[in-house]
């Protein structure tokens, strides 16, 4: 065989007993990516709108971040895809010839929506400053503040109308967005839960519990990537300011704010008592009723993948961290600690339920494993290994950076509300 | 800026209507018309597995690969052919390496190596896309690129699939797989060109014994067909709904 040909699936999927022929781990690790930056970006947009919609005062610094963070994340969401598509340049048909049966295919419009609540909430949450900017850059010299302040007005548009009316008209349309927003982020991420449960051939998948458990652990993850970046950027920006041994005024980074921290730390555990609840009710539904695919589903679950599923997963993943938050004289580095096990527990999820769901063989009588390609001997290797996956993780860092260079989401007092 | 009430909506509808009329030139045709415009089809292709003829000597997956240019050792086959061995003490011993394309002459099943005095019944059973009624990969498609032609054979345009996956999963039958050239998703399609010519499927006219044939539903008079609505026939994994069209003569309980 000319060594160009290569079957897609072959280099990660070992099998076992019998599989069909045809039969790969077909969705790797992208796939894994896939759900989960989806549900940080849900879960960032909960978070934000906690304080737009639901006036939790004491969420209004982590809930600008979080908006403005969503953005970063929201790219992110489509790259998993788009890394793992056969023919990434027909990446754009679901949207010329949607074929609407397909739960796939409405993506881009679900997409594309929540892409335009969350940039215009953004928009109407800052254009103040925009306005401002512009202003104060106006007589500066140099190219650089040229640049920058050309920048500002394209962002505001041409609306420079910052009277008291105006800005009351930005808020209501904040709030108004934020509330639709809402619906639609639980939309995206539990669409990406269809995606799954609506696979019959599965039987792992398929469960009309699927979407909800994904918006729940979306929210739950989204909520606790928030906290922990906040965390460590308000942490680091204080370090730093005490190494120069500037004073520290009222206005300015006093690290971050035990008050922010303890009530987000209440909305993340009631989700994650939520999610938690919903997928023991899932396993032990599959285990009391017991149907055909039951024997293989134990078998992997209780024997293959135990140490992912209970160990990881419920233990270290949500277990762990559920003491973490709850004993009594929590400090900012325990909260760290449990905020990073949440997350790992968020990604074991996805990767139990991608992963897991391809981990037995359609026949019922065989299995497959999954050996994550680490070193990269290939494009394919490398989109579907784990250097892509830190590709796709490191993404939003890198966005967020950049656009809180123009909307400083950390910045006390520059949003409009 | 200032933009009064009566602007705004002046703009507002004028933006509109530029921006919607271009797309009248599009129209929505109903379902009923887009039936009417294919004609109803006399055909119904379905296809037999004879399982008891069937000697697992693997001339089909051959003649498949070779006929649908399917790379000869890559480890994806259209159709292929499952040992099934069930020994005295209960177990089910299945293999299909390389989908059988090279027969069945070891006596070894995932490296062990099964006594002939211990069997008690031996058993192959080829394998092939079964052409749904209700096909789950057609509907996952988000693209459209797979669909199901008027004769009941569901077809895949290569120009236009985006490689996702999601028919290949949604498949309760494994028969689907990406073309390792190509880099589309691929099945067995009946040999359509060969079919829609008036010729048996590569698989069909290869084998020796009779084990597949080839079926036009539609006609009463179709000596296969007669086999089907007469004889007692099965077909594989109905529970999924998919209303499978490859029917199983002497299909066993033990069949995955």
């Amino acid at each position: 065989m000319p060594e160009d040909i290569i079957v897609h699936g072959i280099e990660w999927t070992v099998k076992e007993l019998f599989v069909y022929p045809n039969e790969y781990i077909y969705w790797s690790i992208q796939i894994v990516m896939y759900p989960y930056m989806t549900g940080l970006v849900a879960g960032a947009f909960v978070l934000s709108s906690l304080y737009h919609v639901f006036g939790q005062k004491e969420l209004k610094e982590i809930a600008q971040f979080s908006l403005v963070f969503s953005l970063a994340l929201l790219p992110v969401a489509a790259l998993p895809l788009l890394l793992h598509l056969q023919q990434p340049t027909r990446a754009m048909e679901p949207l010329l010839t949607p074929h609407f049966t397909s739960a796939i295919a409405a993506f881009g419009i679900v997409f594309t929506t929540y892409a335009l609540i969350v940039l215009s909430e953004i928009w109407f949450v800052y254009r103040k400053y925009f306005v401002e900017q512009v202003h104060a850059l106006k007589d500066k010299p140099g190219l650089s503040n040229a640049m920058t302040r050309m920048v500002y007005r394209i962002l505001t548009i041409g609306a420079y109308d910052v009277d008291a009316d105006a800005i009351r008209v930005d808020k209501k349309a904040a709030t108004v967005l934020a509330a639709i927003g809402i619906p639609v982020a639980c939309f995206l991420h539990g669409y990406a839960g269809f995606i799954f449960g609506s696979v019959k051939a599965n039987a792992l998948w398929m469960s009309p519990l699927m979407p909800v458990i994904f918006i729940m652990s979306a929210v739950v993850s989204g909520i606790a990537l928030c906290m922990l970046t906040y965390i460590v950027i308000r942490e680091w920006q204080a370090f730093r300011r005490r190494r120069q041994g500037g004073v520290l005024e009222a206005s300015e980074i006093k690290g971050a704010e035990k008050h922010v921290i303890d009530s987000a730390t209440r909305y993340l555990v009631g989700f994650l008592v939520a999610a938690i609840s919903l997928e023991m009710l899932d396993l032990i539904f599959r285990g009391y009723t017991a149907m055909k695919s039951w024997d293989i589903l134990r078998s992997v679950m209780y024997g293959k993948d135990f140490m992912n599923i209970f160990v990881l997963q419920y233990t270290l993943g949500n277990l762990v961290p559920f003491v973490l938050l709850l004993l009594p004289g929590r400090t900012m580095k325990r909260t760290v600690l449990a905020l990073l096990l949440v997350l790992f527990g968020v990604f074991m999820m996805r990767w139990n339920v991608v992963i897991g769901g391809q981990a037995f063989s359609l026949s019922f009588s065989g299995y497959m494993h999954y050996e994550i390609p680490i070193i990269p001997h290939s494009v394919e290797t490398f989109k579907e290994g784990l250097f892509g996956a830190l590709t796709v993780i490191s993404v939003p860092f890198i966005l967020f950076w950049i656009i809180n260079k123009f909307v400083p989401s950390l910045q006390r007092e520059t949003s409009s509300e | 800026m200032t933009c009064s009430r009566r602007d705004f909506l002046k703009d507002a509808v004028g933006g509109t209507l530029a921006s919607v009329m271009p797309l009248s030139a599009f129209t929505f045709i109903s379902s009923a018309e887009a039936k009417a415009a294919i004609a109803e089809s006399k055909v119904r292709w379905a296809f037999l597995v004879d399982t008891n003829k069937c000697v697992g000597c693997g001339l089909c997956v051959k003649a498949c690969k070779n006929e649908n240019e399917i790379p000869y050792d890559a480890e994806v086959t259209r159709t292929w052919v499952e040992r099934y061995v069930i020994t005295k003490d209960g177990k089910t011993h299945i293999d299909s390496p390389m989908g059988g394309r090279d027969g069945y002459t070891s006596m070894e099943i995932d490296g062990q190596e099964i006594d002939p005095d211990n069997i008690d019944k031996a058993f192959f059973v080829p394998k092939l896309c079964n052409q749904c009624d209700n096909p789950a990969c057609v509907q996952v498609c988000p693209v459209g690129a797979t669909y199901q032609t008027n004769d009941g054979v569901v077809l895949i345009d290569r120009n236009w699939c985006i490689g996702c996956g999601y028919c290949i999963m949604a498949c309760p039958y494994g028969v689907r797989f990406f073309h390792p050239v190509h880099k589309v998703a691929d099945k067995c399609n009946f040999c359509y060109h060969r079919i829609s010519k008036g010729m048996e499927p590569a698989c069909v006219e290869c084998c020796s014994f009779g084990a597949r044939r080839l079926a036009n539903l539609k006609d009463p008079d179709d000596p296969v067909t007669k086999i089907i609505t007469t004889e007692r026939v099965a077909v594989l994994k109905d529970e999924y709904g998919t209303k499978p069209h490859v029917f199983y003569l002497g299909l066993d309980a033990n069949v995955r």
